[in-house]
Protein backbone atom coordinates (compact mmCIF):
# COMPACT_ATOMS: atom_id res chain seq x y z
CA UNK A 1 0.00 0.00 0.00
CA UNK A 2 1.07 3.52 -0.91
CA UNK A 3 1.35 6.19 1.87
CA UNK A 4 0.05 9.46 0.35
CA UNK A 5 2.33 11.67 3.16
CA UNK A 6 3.89 13.24 0.54
CA UNK A 7 3.91 17.92 0.39
CA UNK A 8 0.64 18.66 0.14
CA UNK A 9 0.29 20.16 -3.58
CA UNK A 10 -2.03 22.85 -4.33
CA UNK A 11 -5.84 22.22 -4.40
CA UNK A 12 -7.51 21.78 -7.55
CA UNK A 13 -10.92 22.59 -6.80
CA UNK A 14 -12.12 23.91 -3.66
CA UNK A 15 -16.23 23.63 -2.49
CA UNK A 16 -16.84 25.91 -0.07
CA UNK A 17 -20.60 26.13 1.42
CA UNK A 18 -22.44 24.53 -1.18
CA UNK A 19 -26.33 23.82 -0.76
CA UNK A 20 -28.78 22.99 -3.26
CA UNK A 21 -32.64 21.98 -2.57
CA UNK A 22 -35.21 20.40 -4.64
CA UNK A 23 -38.18 21.85 -3.70
CA UNK A 24 -38.55 21.21 0.18
CA UNK A 25 -36.21 18.17 0.31
CA UNK A 26 -32.51 19.69 1.21
CA UNK A 27 -30.14 17.81 -1.01
CA UNK A 28 -26.69 19.46 0.19
CA UNK A 29 -26.02 21.14 2.70
CA UNK A 30 -23.14 23.87 3.10
CA UNK A 31 -21.05 21.31 2.45
CA UNK A 32 -16.91 22.06 1.90
CA UNK A 33 -14.36 19.88 0.03
CA UNK A 34 -10.97 19.98 -1.23
CA UNK A 35 -9.91 17.81 -4.00
CA UNK A 36 -5.97 18.16 -4.49
CA UNK A 37 -4.16 16.87 -7.73
CA UNK A 38 -3.36 12.89 -7.51
CA UNK A 39 -5.71 11.91 -5.34
CA UNK A 40 -8.68 9.95 -5.08
CA UNK A 41 -11.35 10.69 -3.19
CA UNK A 42 -13.86 8.11 -2.17
CA UNK A 43 -17.69 9.88 -1.89
CA UNK A 44 -19.76 7.74 0.07
CA UNK A 45 -23.24 8.32 1.71
CA UNK A 46 -26.35 6.33 1.93
CA UNK A 47 -28.56 6.48 -1.08
CA UNK A 48 -30.49 9.85 -0.92
CA UNK A 49 -27.46 11.57 1.03
CA UNK A 50 -26.48 13.71 -2.34
CA UNK A 51 -23.82 12.00 -3.56
CA UNK A 52 -24.81 12.88 -7.16
CA UNK A 53 -26.50 16.20 -6.44
CA UNK A 54 -22.55 17.14 -5.73
CA UNK A 55 -20.93 15.94 -8.66
CA UNK A 56 -23.47 17.09 -11.01
CA UNK A 57 -22.85 20.55 -9.60
CA UNK A 58 -19.03 20.05 -10.42
CA UNK A 59 -20.08 18.88 -13.91
CA UNK A 60 -22.70 21.87 -15.01
CA UNK A 61 -26.00 19.83 -14.88
CA UNK A 62 -27.03 21.58 -11.09
CA UNK A 63 -27.12 25.55 -10.31
CA UNK A 64 -26.09 25.43 -6.61
CA UNK A 65 -28.44 27.48 -5.14
CA UNK A 66 -25.05 28.70 -2.20
CA UNK A 67 -21.72 28.83 -2.01
CA UNK A 68 -18.67 29.48 -3.98
CA UNK A 69 -16.32 26.83 -6.10
CA UNK A 70 -12.96 27.71 -6.64
CA UNK A 71 -11.16 25.78 -9.58
CA UNK A 72 -7.00 25.93 -9.01
CA UNK A 73 -7.80 29.17 -7.05
CA UNK A 74 -9.85 31.25 -9.22
CA UNK A 75 -13.29 31.60 -8.32
CA UNK A 76 -15.29 29.93 -10.88
CA UNK A 77 -18.98 29.82 -12.07
CA UNK A 78 -19.95 25.47 -13.74
CA UNK A 79 -23.26 26.77 -15.86
CA UNK A 80 -23.52 24.26 -17.54
CA UNK A 81 -21.61 20.83 -19.06
CA UNK A 82 -19.27 22.78 -21.68
CA UNK A 83 -18.16 24.78 -18.48
CA UNK A 84 -17.39 22.50 -16.61
CA UNK A 85 -15.04 20.86 -19.53
CA UNK A 86 -13.48 23.52 -20.53
CA UNK A 87 -12.37 24.06 -17.04
CA UNK A 88 -11.00 20.21 -17.20
CA UNK A 89 -13.52 18.16 -15.15
CA UNK A 90 -14.63 15.20 -16.82
CA UNK A 91 -17.53 12.92 -15.26
CA UNK A 92 -18.66 9.27 -15.75
CA UNK A 93 -22.45 9.24 -15.32
CA UNK A 94 -23.51 6.84 -13.11
CA UNK A 95 -26.15 5.90 -16.27
CA UNK A 96 -22.63 6.20 -18.81
CA UNK A 97 -24.21 8.21 -21.09
CA UNK A 98 -23.42 6.68 -24.22
CA UNK A 99 -24.67 6.67 -27.03
CA UNK A 100 -26.01 2.90 -28.17
CA UNK A 101 -26.10 2.75 -31.54
CA UNK A 102 -22.78 4.32 -32.43
CA UNK A 103 -19.52 2.60 -32.30
CA UNK A 104 -16.87 2.76 -29.49
CA UNK A 105 -14.63 5.48 -31.24
CA UNK A 106 -17.79 7.41 -32.35
CA UNK A 107 -18.78 7.62 -28.25
CA UNK A 108 -15.24 8.08 -26.92
CA UNK A 109 -15.04 11.38 -29.21
CA UNK A 110 -18.82 12.30 -29.02
CA UNK A 111 -19.25 16.39 -28.97
CA UNK A 112 -15.22 16.38 -30.04
CA UNK A 113 -14.64 14.22 -33.22
CA UNK A 114 -11.61 14.87 -35.40
CA UNK A 115 -12.31 16.74 -38.63
CA UNK A 116 -10.75 16.68 -41.87
CA UNK A 117 -11.87 20.01 -43.25
CA UNK A 118 -15.41 21.87 -43.10
CA UNK A 119 -17.28 24.49 -45.33
CA UNK A 120 -19.25 26.48 -42.16
CA UNK A 121 -21.16 24.08 -40.16
CA UNK A 122 -20.39 20.82 -42.36
CA UNK A 123 -17.46 19.05 -40.85
CA UNK A 124 -16.02 16.14 -42.40
CA UNK A 125 -15.33 13.03 -39.71
CA UNK A 126 -11.62 11.73 -39.89
CA UNK A 127 -12.73 8.60 -38.53
CA UNK A 128 -9.97 6.52 -39.27
CA UNK A 129 -8.25 9.07 -36.77
CA UNK A 130 -10.86 8.60 -34.28
CA UNK A 131 -10.09 5.22 -34.58
CA UNK A 132 -6.56 5.03 -33.95
CA UNK A 133 -6.48 7.51 -31.07
CA UNK A 134 -9.02 5.39 -29.42
CA UNK A 135 -7.34 2.48 -29.68
CA UNK A 136 -4.14 4.25 -28.54
CA UNK A 137 -6.00 5.26 -25.32
CA UNK A 138 -7.76 2.08 -24.49
CA UNK A 139 -4.18 0.40 -25.17
CA UNK A 140 -3.07 3.07 -22.64
CA UNK A 141 -5.78 2.12 -19.86
CA UNK A 142 -4.81 -1.39 -20.50
CA UNK A 143 -8.57 -2.17 -22.11
CA UNK A 144 -8.96 -4.62 -24.91
CA UNK A 145 -11.91 -4.87 -27.04
CA UNK A 146 -12.99 -7.41 -29.75
CA UNK A 147 -13.65 -5.29 -32.01
CA UNK A 148 -13.94 -0.95 -31.78
CA UNK A 149 -16.83 -1.50 -34.76
CA UNK A 150 -18.96 -2.83 -32.37
CA UNK A 151 -22.00 -0.99 -31.43
CA UNK A 152 -21.86 0.44 -27.88
CA UNK A 153 -25.06 -0.97 -27.01
CA UNK A 154 -23.88 -4.90 -27.49
CA UNK A 155 -20.96 -4.40 -25.15
CA UNK A 156 -20.99 -5.52 -21.77
CA UNK A 157 -21.38 -3.39 -18.82
CA UNK A 158 -17.74 -3.67 -17.72
CA UNK A 159 -16.74 -2.60 -21.73
CA UNK A 160 -19.49 0.01 -21.87
CA UNK A 161 -17.61 1.49 -18.07
CA UNK A 162 -13.86 1.11 -20.01
CA UNK A 163 -15.41 3.41 -23.08
CA UNK A 164 -16.97 6.05 -20.43
CA UNK A 165 -13.81 6.07 -18.65
CA UNK A 166 -11.95 6.72 -21.90
CA UNK A 167 -13.80 9.18 -23.60
CA UNK A 168 -13.08 10.98 -19.71
CA UNK A 169 -9.96 10.88 -20.14
CA UNK A 170 -9.46 11.87 -23.78
CA UNK A 171 -9.13 15.38 -23.05
CA UNK A 172 -6.44 14.59 -20.03
CA UNK A 173 -8.48 16.41 -17.74
CA UNK A 174 -7.33 17.60 -14.47
CA UNK A 175 -10.30 16.20 -12.95
CA UNK A 176 -12.44 12.94 -13.38
CA UNK A 177 -15.30 12.24 -11.39
CA UNK A 178 -17.22 8.80 -11.38
CA UNK A 179 -20.55 8.14 -10.23
CA UNK A 180 -20.73 4.62 -9.13
CA UNK A 181 -18.65 2.97 -12.06
CA UNK A 182 -19.10 0.04 -10.72
CA UNK A 183 -22.69 -0.55 -9.89
CA UNK A 184 -23.78 -2.42 -12.63
CA UNK A 185 -20.91 -4.46 -13.09
CA UNK A 186 -20.43 -8.05 -12.89
CA UNK A 187 -18.14 -8.91 -10.10
CA UNK A 188 -15.15 -10.33 -12.44
CA UNK A 189 -15.48 -6.77 -13.83
CA UNK A 190 -15.28 -4.96 -10.77
CA UNK A 191 -11.75 -5.65 -10.82
CA UNK A 192 -10.59 -4.52 -13.58
CA UNK A 193 -12.60 -0.76 -13.13
CA UNK A 194 -10.53 -0.52 -9.94
CA UNK A 195 -7.58 -1.09 -11.82
CA UNK A 196 -7.98 1.80 -13.98
CA UNK A 197 -8.65 4.16 -11.15
CA UNK A 198 -5.37 2.89 -10.12
CA UNK A 199 -4.06 3.76 -13.08
CA UNK A 200 -6.00 7.57 -13.59
CA UNK A 201 -4.04 8.24 -10.57
CA UNK A 202 -0.75 7.74 -11.92
CA UNK A 203 -1.40 10.45 -14.23
CA UNK A 204 -1.25 13.37 -11.43
CA UNK A 205 -5.20 14.33 -11.94
CA UNK A 206 -7.99 14.37 -9.34
CA UNK A 207 -10.03 11.68 -8.73
CA UNK A 208 -13.55 11.95 -7.05
CA UNK A 209 -15.12 8.12 -6.69
CA UNK A 210 -18.30 7.29 -5.22
CA UNK A 211 -19.71 3.79 -4.96
CA UNK A 212 -21.68 2.24 -1.72
CA UNK A 213 -19.41 -0.92 -1.77
CA UNK A 214 -17.10 0.59 1.10
CA UNK A 215 -14.22 -2.68 0.05
CA UNK A 216 -13.90 -0.80 -3.32
CA UNK A 217 -13.56 2.52 -1.74
CA UNK A 218 -10.57 1.48 0.75
CA UNK A 219 -9.06 -0.27 -2.56
CA UNK A 220 -8.83 3.18 -4.13
CA UNK A 221 -9.38 6.10 -2.40
CA UNK A 222 -6.75 8.50 -0.28
CA UNK A 223 -9.39 10.10 1.37
CA UNK A 224 -12.81 9.05 2.50
CA UNK A 225 -15.78 11.60 2.62
CA UNK A 226 -18.89 10.60 4.06
CA UNK A 227 -22.28 12.54 3.20
CA UNK A 228 -25.12 12.04 5.07
CA UNK A 229 -28.69 13.48 4.41
CA UNK A 230 -26.68 16.36 2.86
CA UNK A 231 -24.35 16.96 4.86
CA UNK A 232 -20.60 16.24 5.25
CA UNK A 233 -20.30 14.20 8.42
CA UNK A 234 -16.87 13.11 8.00
CA UNK A 235 -13.40 13.72 5.74
CA UNK A 236 -11.16 10.99 7.05
CA UNK A 237 -7.65 10.13 5.43
CA UNK A 238 -8.00 6.53 4.54
CA UNK A 239 -5.35 5.07 6.80
CA UNK A 240 -6.97 6.58 9.87
CA UNK A 241 -10.42 5.12 8.78
CA UNK A 242 -11.58 1.65 8.68
CA UNK A 243 -14.73 0.12 6.99
CA UNK A 244 -16.86 0.27 10.48
CA UNK A 245 -15.91 3.72 11.42
CA UNK A 246 -17.23 5.02 7.99
CA UNK A 247 -20.65 2.49 8.66
CA UNK A 248 -21.59 4.69 11.74
CA UNK A 249 -21.21 8.08 10.26
CA UNK A 250 -23.02 6.87 7.42
CA UNK A 251 -25.87 5.70 9.38
CA UNK A 252 -25.76 8.44 11.82
CA UNK A 253 -24.35 6.35 14.78
CA UNK A 254 -21.56 8.93 14.74
CA UNK A 255 -22.87 12.66 14.47
CA UNK A 256 -20.03 15.09 15.20
CA UNK A 257 -18.11 16.02 12.19
CA UNK A 258 -14.83 15.21 11.94
CA UNK A 259 -12.99 17.05 9.98
CA UNK A 260 -9.45 16.58 8.07
CA UNK A 261 -7.67 19.62 6.83
CA UNK B 1 -33.39 -18.40 -35.64
CA UNK B 2 -29.92 -18.17 -35.43
CA UNK B 3 -28.59 -14.60 -34.68
CA UNK B 4 -26.11 -14.06 -37.75
CA UNK B 5 -29.24 -14.77 -39.92
CA UNK B 6 -31.62 -12.12 -38.51
CA UNK B 7 -28.80 -9.54 -38.94
CA UNK B 8 -28.72 -10.77 -41.98
CA UNK B 9 -32.47 -10.01 -42.29
CA UNK B 10 -32.18 -6.54 -41.15
CA UNK B 11 -29.55 -5.39 -43.04
CA UNK B 12 -30.54 -7.33 -46.76
CA UNK B 13 -34.16 -8.28 -46.58
CA UNK B 14 -35.09 -5.04 -47.93
CA UNK B 15 -33.05 -5.87 -51.55
CA UNK B 16 -34.55 -9.40 -51.12
CA UNK B 17 -37.79 -7.78 -51.01
CA UNK B 18 -36.52 -5.37 -54.24
CA UNK B 19 -35.20 -8.18 -56.68
CA UNK B 20 -38.31 -10.26 -56.16
CA UNK B 21 -40.79 -7.41 -57.09
CA UNK B 22 -38.56 -6.62 -59.99
CA UNK B 23 -38.59 -10.54 -60.82
CA UNK B 24 -42.69 -10.81 -60.38
CA UNK B 25 -43.25 -7.41 -62.38
CA UNK B 26 -41.27 -8.59 -65.04
CA UNK B 27 -42.90 -11.81 -65.40
CA UNK B 28 -46.48 -10.12 -65.28
CA UNK B 29 -45.58 -7.29 -67.83
CA UNK B 30 -43.04 -7.87 -70.82
CA UNK B 31 -43.26 -4.46 -70.80
CA UNK B 32 -42.09 -3.32 -67.36
CA UNK B 33 -38.18 -4.35 -68.01
CA UNK B 34 -37.80 -1.16 -70.61
CA UNK B 35 -35.87 1.62 -70.21
CA UNK B 36 -38.82 3.94 -70.46
CA UNK B 37 -40.71 2.61 -67.98
CA UNK B 38 -37.87 2.20 -65.63
CA UNK B 39 -37.39 5.85 -66.22
CA UNK B 40 -41.08 6.85 -65.41
CA UNK B 41 -41.38 4.85 -62.39
CA UNK B 42 -38.17 6.73 -61.11
CA UNK B 43 -40.05 10.22 -62.37
CA UNK B 44 -43.00 9.23 -60.28
CA UNK B 45 -41.48 8.01 -57.19
CA UNK B 46 -39.69 11.16 -57.37
CA UNK B 47 -41.35 13.50 -55.19
CA UNK B 48 -42.23 10.95 -52.45
CA UNK B 49 -38.74 9.90 -52.27
CA UNK B 50 -37.44 13.47 -51.96
CA UNK B 51 -39.82 13.89 -49.11
CA UNK B 52 -38.43 11.33 -47.59
CA UNK B 53 -34.81 12.21 -47.10
CA UNK B 54 -35.90 14.66 -44.70
CA UNK B 55 -38.58 12.17 -43.31
CA UNK B 56 -35.42 9.81 -42.98
CA UNK B 57 -33.58 12.94 -40.58
CA UNK B 58 -36.73 13.46 -38.40
CA UNK B 59 -37.04 10.36 -37.10
CA UNK B 60 -33.93 9.41 -37.18
CA UNK B 61 -33.90 12.28 -34.16
CA UNK B 62 -36.71 10.05 -32.66
CA UNK B 63 -39.47 12.64 -34.00
CA UNK B 64 -41.91 12.41 -36.66
CA UNK B 65 -43.35 15.10 -39.42
CA UNK B 66 -47.08 14.92 -40.16
CA UNK B 67 -47.17 18.07 -42.26
CA UNK B 68 -45.28 17.56 -45.29
CA UNK B 69 -47.98 16.78 -47.80
CA UNK B 70 -49.71 20.25 -46.64
CA UNK B 71 -46.37 22.08 -46.48
CA UNK B 72 -45.51 20.99 -50.18
CA UNK B 73 -49.31 21.83 -51.57
CA UNK B 74 -48.59 25.69 -49.56
CA UNK B 75 -45.15 25.99 -51.40
CA UNK B 76 -46.79 24.46 -54.61
CA UNK B 77 -49.38 27.47 -54.18
CA UNK B 78 -47.73 30.19 -53.58
CA UNK B 79 -44.98 29.25 -56.32
CA UNK B 80 -48.02 28.64 -58.68
CA UNK B 81 -49.90 31.74 -57.21
CA UNK B 82 -46.53 33.96 -57.70
CA UNK B 83 -46.34 32.63 -61.06
CA UNK B 84 -49.57 34.07 -62.75
CA UNK B 85 -48.48 37.30 -60.98
CA UNK B 86 -45.60 38.04 -63.57
CA UNK B 87 -44.59 41.54 -63.24
CA UNK B 88 -44.78 43.22 -66.59
CA UNK B 89 -41.05 44.68 -65.48
CA UNK B 90 -39.30 41.14 -64.90
CA UNK B 91 -37.76 39.48 -67.32
CA UNK B 92 -39.55 35.75 -67.25
CA UNK B 93 -36.49 33.21 -66.11
CA UNK B 94 -35.59 35.34 -63.44
CA UNK B 95 -39.49 35.59 -62.02
CA UNK B 96 -39.71 32.13 -62.22
CA UNK B 97 -36.58 31.65 -59.88
CA UNK B 98 -37.77 34.14 -57.71
CA UNK B 99 -41.63 32.64 -57.71
CA UNK B 100 -39.49 28.53 -56.65
CA UNK B 101 -37.26 30.56 -54.08
CA UNK B 102 -40.20 31.47 -52.42
CA UNK B 103 -41.69 28.52 -52.16
CA UNK B 104 -39.02 26.93 -50.99
CA UNK B 105 -38.57 29.47 -48.35
CA UNK B 106 -42.43 28.95 -47.15
CA UNK B 107 -41.13 25.29 -46.61
CA UNK B 108 -38.60 26.19 -44.66
CA UNK B 109 -40.44 28.81 -42.46
CA UNK B 110 -42.86 26.11 -41.87
CA UNK B 111 -40.34 23.12 -40.62
CA UNK B 112 -38.72 25.96 -38.45
CA UNK B 113 -42.40 26.74 -37.00
CA UNK B 114 -42.43 23.58 -36.31
CA UNK B 115 -39.14 22.80 -34.90
CA UNK B 116 -39.55 25.84 -32.38
CA UNK B 117 -42.40 24.43 -31.28
CA UNK B 118 -41.17 20.72 -30.68
CA UNK B 119 -37.95 22.31 -28.87
CA UNK B 120 -38.56 25.05 -27.40
CA UNK B 121 -42.20 24.45 -26.62
CA UNK B 122 -41.55 20.94 -25.43
CA UNK B 123 -44.62 19.76 -27.44
CA UNK B 124 -44.44 16.43 -29.05
CA UNK B 125 -43.55 16.44 -32.95
CA UNK B 126 -46.77 14.31 -33.18
CA UNK B 127 -48.93 16.60 -32.09
CA UNK B 128 -47.17 19.66 -33.41
CA UNK B 129 -47.01 18.19 -36.94
CA UNK B 130 -50.56 17.13 -37.15
CA UNK B 131 -51.64 20.71 -35.87
CA UNK B 132 -49.64 22.18 -38.90
CA UNK B 133 -50.99 19.58 -41.11
CA UNK B 134 -54.19 20.60 -40.49
CA UNK B 135 -53.50 24.77 -40.67
CA UNK B 136 -51.09 24.11 -43.89
CA UNK B 137 -54.24 22.70 -45.38
CA UNK B 138 -56.68 25.37 -44.37
CA UNK B 139 -54.35 27.27 -45.88
CA UNK B 140 -53.88 26.46 -48.90
CA UNK B 141 -57.41 26.26 -49.56
CA UNK B 142 -57.65 29.69 -47.96
CA UNK B 143 -55.06 30.69 -50.51
CA UNK B 144 -56.54 29.13 -53.94
CA UNK B 145 -60.11 29.97 -52.77
CA UNK B 146 -60.66 25.83 -53.09
CA UNK B 147 -59.75 26.43 -57.13
CA UNK B 148 -57.12 24.90 -58.40
CA UNK B 149 -53.89 27.50 -59.86
CA UNK B 150 -52.85 25.83 -63.59
CA UNK B 151 -50.89 26.60 -66.87
CA UNK B 152 -47.86 27.45 -66.15
CA UNK B 153 -45.92 26.58 -69.77
CA UNK B 154 -43.18 25.33 -70.19
CA UNK B 155 -40.16 26.84 -68.96
CA UNK B 156 -41.74 26.08 -65.77
CA UNK B 157 -43.08 22.34 -66.40
CA UNK B 158 -39.29 21.31 -67.38
CA UNK B 159 -38.47 20.77 -63.60
CA UNK B 160 -40.51 17.68 -63.78
CA UNK B 161 -40.74 17.35 -67.34
CA UNK B 162 -37.14 18.34 -68.45
CA UNK B 163 -34.69 15.95 -69.66
CA UNK B 164 -30.53 15.97 -68.62
CA UNK B 165 -29.32 13.48 -71.36
CA UNK B 166 -31.72 10.20 -71.45
CA UNK B 167 -32.23 10.99 -68.05
CA UNK B 168 -35.55 12.83 -66.27
CA UNK B 169 -34.93 15.74 -64.02
CA UNK B 170 -36.96 14.77 -61.26
CA UNK B 171 -34.71 11.64 -61.32
CA UNK B 172 -31.57 14.05 -61.65
CA UNK B 173 -32.77 16.03 -58.92
CA UNK B 174 -33.88 13.20 -56.26
CA UNK B 175 -30.68 11.32 -57.17
CA UNK B 176 -28.21 13.83 -56.30
CA UNK B 177 -30.15 14.46 -53.19
CA UNK B 178 -29.83 11.21 -52.12
CA UNK B 179 -25.73 11.60 -52.84
CA UNK B 180 -25.82 14.69 -50.77
CA UNK B 181 -28.02 13.50 -47.99
CA UNK B 182 -25.91 10.28 -47.47
CA UNK B 183 -23.06 12.05 -47.51
CA UNK B 184 -23.99 14.49 -44.87
CA UNK B 185 -25.29 11.58 -42.56
CA UNK B 186 -22.31 9.39 -42.70
CA UNK B 187 -19.32 11.44 -43.39
CA UNK B 188 -20.29 14.62 -40.88
CA UNK B 189 -20.24 15.24 -37.51
CA UNK B 190 -23.85 17.25 -37.53
CA UNK B 191 -24.91 13.71 -39.64
CA UNK B 192 -22.89 11.97 -36.93
CA UNK B 193 -25.14 14.15 -34.22
CA UNK B 194 -28.88 13.42 -36.06
CA UNK B 195 -28.10 9.51 -35.39
CA UNK B 196 -26.82 10.67 -31.69
CA UNK B 197 -29.74 12.50 -30.80
CA UNK B 198 -32.35 10.09 -31.61
CA UNK B 199 -29.87 7.71 -29.72
CA UNK B 200 -29.16 9.40 -26.58
CA UNK B 201 -30.27 13.18 -26.50
CA UNK B 202 -29.00 13.22 -22.91
CA UNK B 203 -25.64 12.06 -24.18
CA UNK B 204 -25.00 14.49 -26.24
CA UNK B 205 -26.13 17.75 -24.40
CA UNK B 206 -23.97 16.04 -21.98
CA UNK B 207 -20.97 15.55 -24.49
CA UNK B 208 -21.62 19.63 -24.60
CA UNK B 209 -23.34 19.79 -28.20
CA UNK B 210 -26.39 22.05 -28.41
CA UNK B 211 -28.78 19.44 -29.58
CA UNK B 212 -31.99 21.83 -29.59
CA UNK B 213 -30.16 23.91 -32.32
CA UNK B 214 -29.50 21.05 -34.35
CA UNK B 215 -32.94 19.78 -33.98
CA UNK B 216 -34.79 22.72 -35.21
CA UNK B 217 -32.29 23.13 -38.13
CA UNK B 218 -33.75 19.62 -39.09
CA UNK B 219 -37.02 20.42 -39.16
CA UNK B 220 -36.40 23.43 -41.36
CA UNK B 221 -34.38 21.26 -44.01
CA UNK B 222 -37.20 18.38 -43.82
CA UNK B 223 -39.80 21.46 -44.72
CA UNK B 224 -37.36 22.57 -47.63
CA UNK B 225 -37.48 19.12 -49.04
CA UNK B 226 -41.25 18.83 -48.57
CA UNK B 227 -41.54 22.52 -49.94
CA UNK B 228 -39.22 21.53 -53.00
CA UNK B 229 -41.39 18.05 -53.68
CA UNK B 230 -44.61 20.31 -53.66
CA UNK B 231 -43.13 22.31 -56.07
CA UNK B 232 -41.88 19.05 -58.54
CA UNK B 233 -45.66 18.14 -57.95
CA UNK B 234 -47.36 21.62 -59.59
CA UNK B 235 -44.81 21.20 -62.67
CA UNK B 236 -45.91 17.83 -62.96
CA UNK B 237 -49.43 18.68 -63.16
CA UNK B 238 -49.01 22.46 -64.58
CA UNK B 239 -51.57 23.16 -61.58
CA UNK B 240 -51.75 23.83 -58.16
CA UNK B 241 -54.38 21.98 -56.56
CA UNK B 242 -55.99 22.42 -53.17
CA UNK B 243 -56.19 19.00 -52.45
CA UNK B 244 -52.39 18.19 -53.87
CA UNK B 245 -50.29 16.02 -51.69
CA UNK B 246 -53.11 14.96 -49.27
CA UNK B 247 -51.57 12.16 -47.59
CA UNK B 248 -48.20 11.86 -48.72
CA UNK B 249 -46.94 11.82 -45.10
CA UNK B 250 -48.35 8.05 -45.10
CA UNK B 251 -46.73 7.09 -48.20
CA UNK B 252 -43.44 8.99 -47.05
CA UNK B 253 -43.27 7.27 -44.21
CA UNK B 254 -44.58 4.00 -45.40
CA UNK B 255 -40.93 4.46 -47.66
CA UNK B 256 -39.09 5.51 -44.06
CA UNK B 257 -40.07 2.76 -41.99
CA UNK B 258 -39.79 -0.16 -45.14
CA UNK B 259 -36.22 1.05 -45.50
CA UNK B 260 -35.90 0.13 -41.90
CA UNK B 261 -35.70 3.21 -39.92
CA UNK B 262 -36.46 3.12 -36.18
CA UNK B 263 -39.64 5.13 -35.45
CA UNK B 264 -37.68 5.49 -31.62
CA UNK B 265 -34.75 7.43 -33.58
CA UNK B 266 -31.01 6.78 -34.23
CA UNK B 267 -31.42 3.77 -36.32
CA UNK B 268 -31.94 3.87 -40.89
CA UNK B 269 -30.14 5.63 -43.94
CA UNK B 270 -31.45 7.26 -46.88
CA UNK B 271 -30.14 4.96 -48.73
CA UNK B 272 -32.65 1.63 -47.67
CA UNK B 273 -35.32 4.57 -47.30
CA UNK B 274 -34.95 4.97 -51.30
CA UNK B 275 -35.47 1.92 -51.69
CA UNK B 276 -38.34 1.67 -48.97
CA UNK B 277 -39.85 4.50 -51.66
CA UNK B 278 -39.25 2.31 -54.76
CA UNK B 279 -40.77 -1.10 -53.20
CA UNK B 280 -44.15 0.86 -52.71
CA UNK B 281 -43.75 2.66 -56.01
CA UNK B 282 -43.26 -0.96 -57.28
CA UNK B 283 -46.36 -2.77 -55.08
CA UNK B 284 -48.44 0.03 -56.49
CA UNK B 285 -47.45 -0.29 -59.99
CA UNK B 286 -48.35 -3.91 -59.75
CA UNK B 287 -51.49 -3.71 -58.39
CA UNK B 288 -52.38 -1.11 -61.27
CA UNK B 289 -51.16 -4.54 -63.86
CA UNK B 290 -53.41 -6.56 -61.61
CA UNK B 291 -56.38 -4.19 -62.24
CA UNK B 292 -56.72 -4.05 -58.83
CA UNK B 293 -59.24 -1.27 -57.54
CA UNK B 294 -57.80 1.61 -55.76
CA UNK B 295 -59.51 1.26 -52.74
CA UNK B 296 -57.92 -2.40 -52.32
CA UNK B 297 -54.81 -0.60 -52.96
CA UNK B 298 -55.27 1.23 -49.57
CA UNK B 299 -55.62 -1.21 -47.88
CA UNK B 300 -52.75 -3.23 -49.27
CA UNK B 301 -50.18 -0.22 -48.50
CA UNK B 302 -51.66 -0.10 -45.15
CA UNK B 303 -51.12 -3.71 -44.25
CA UNK B 304 -48.09 -3.99 -45.88
CA UNK B 305 -46.61 -0.97 -43.50
CA UNK B 306 -47.84 -3.09 -40.39
CA UNK B 307 -46.51 -6.18 -42.07
CA UNK B 308 -42.84 -4.62 -42.07
CA UNK B 309 -43.30 -3.12 -38.65
CA UNK B 310 -44.03 -6.50 -37.10
CA UNK B 311 -41.13 -8.26 -39.04
CA UNK B 312 -38.67 -5.92 -38.12
CA UNK B 313 -39.65 -6.05 -35.00
CA UNK B 314 -39.51 -10.00 -34.49
CA UNK B 315 -36.12 -9.70 -36.12
CA UNK B 316 -34.65 -7.36 -33.20
CA UNK B 317 -36.09 -9.19 -30.36
CA UNK B 318 -36.87 -6.95 -27.39
CA UNK B 319 -34.98 -4.04 -29.07
N1 LIG C 1 -33.60 16.42 -9.95
C1 LIG C 1 -34.08 16.22 -8.71
N2 LIG C 1 -35.33 16.65 -8.40
C2 LIG C 1 -35.82 16.47 -7.15
N3 LIG C 1 -35.15 15.88 -6.15
C3 LIG C 1 -33.90 15.43 -6.40
C4 LIG C 1 -33.31 15.58 -7.69
N4 LIG C 1 -32.06 15.05 -7.67
C5 LIG C 1 -31.89 14.58 -6.41
N5 LIG C 1 -32.98 14.82 -5.65
C6 LIG C 1 -33.13 14.49 -4.23
O1 LIG C 1 -32.00 14.96 -3.56
C7 LIG C 1 -31.56 14.00 -2.60
C8 LIG C 1 -30.14 13.59 -2.91
O2 LIG C 1 -30.12 12.78 -4.10
P1 LIG C 1 -28.82 12.23 -4.79
O3 LIG C 1 -27.84 13.33 -4.90
O4 LIG C 1 -29.23 11.56 -6.04
O5 LIG C 1 -28.31 11.14 -3.74
P2 LIG C 1 -27.28 9.95 -3.93
O6 LIG C 1 -26.62 10.08 -5.24
O7 LIG C 1 -26.35 10.11 -2.76
O8 LIG C 1 -28.07 8.68 -3.81
C9 LIG C 1 -32.54 12.86 -2.65
O9 LIG C 1 -33.51 13.08 -1.63
C10 LIG C 1 -33.16 12.99 -4.02
O10 LIG C 1 -34.48 12.50 -3.98
MG1 LIG D 1 -26.60 8.61 -7.04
Amino acid sequence: MKTSDQIPSAPLAEIRGISKRFGGVVALDQVNLTIRPGEVIGLVGDNGAGKSTLIKILSGAYLPDQGEILFEGQSVQIRNPRSSKDLGIETVYQDLALVDTLDVPGNIFLGREIVKFGFGPLRVLDKSQMAREAENILQRLGISLESLQAEVGLLSGGQRQSVAISRAILTEPKLIILDEPTAALAVMEVGHVLELVHNLREHNIGLVFISHVLQEVFEVADRIVVLRKGRKVADLVKEEASIDLVVNYMVGKIEEKKTHA
Amino acid sequence: MPNHWRTWALDYGLYVVFALLLLILSQMSPYFFTVSNLLNIGSQVAMIAVVAIGMTMVILMGEIDLSVGSVAALAGAITAGLIHALPSEWPMGLWLAFSITTGMLIGIVAGLVNGLFVVWGGIPSFIVTLGALSIGRGLVLLYTGGRPIFGFGDAFGKISWGHLGPVPLPIVIMLSLYLLAWLFLCKTQLGRYIYAIGANKEAVELAGVNYRRIKIGIFALAGAFSGLAGIMLTARLDSAQPTAAVGWELDVIAAVVLGGASLYGGRGTVAKTLVGAFILQLISNGLNLLEVQAYWQQIAKGSIILAALLVERILRGRR
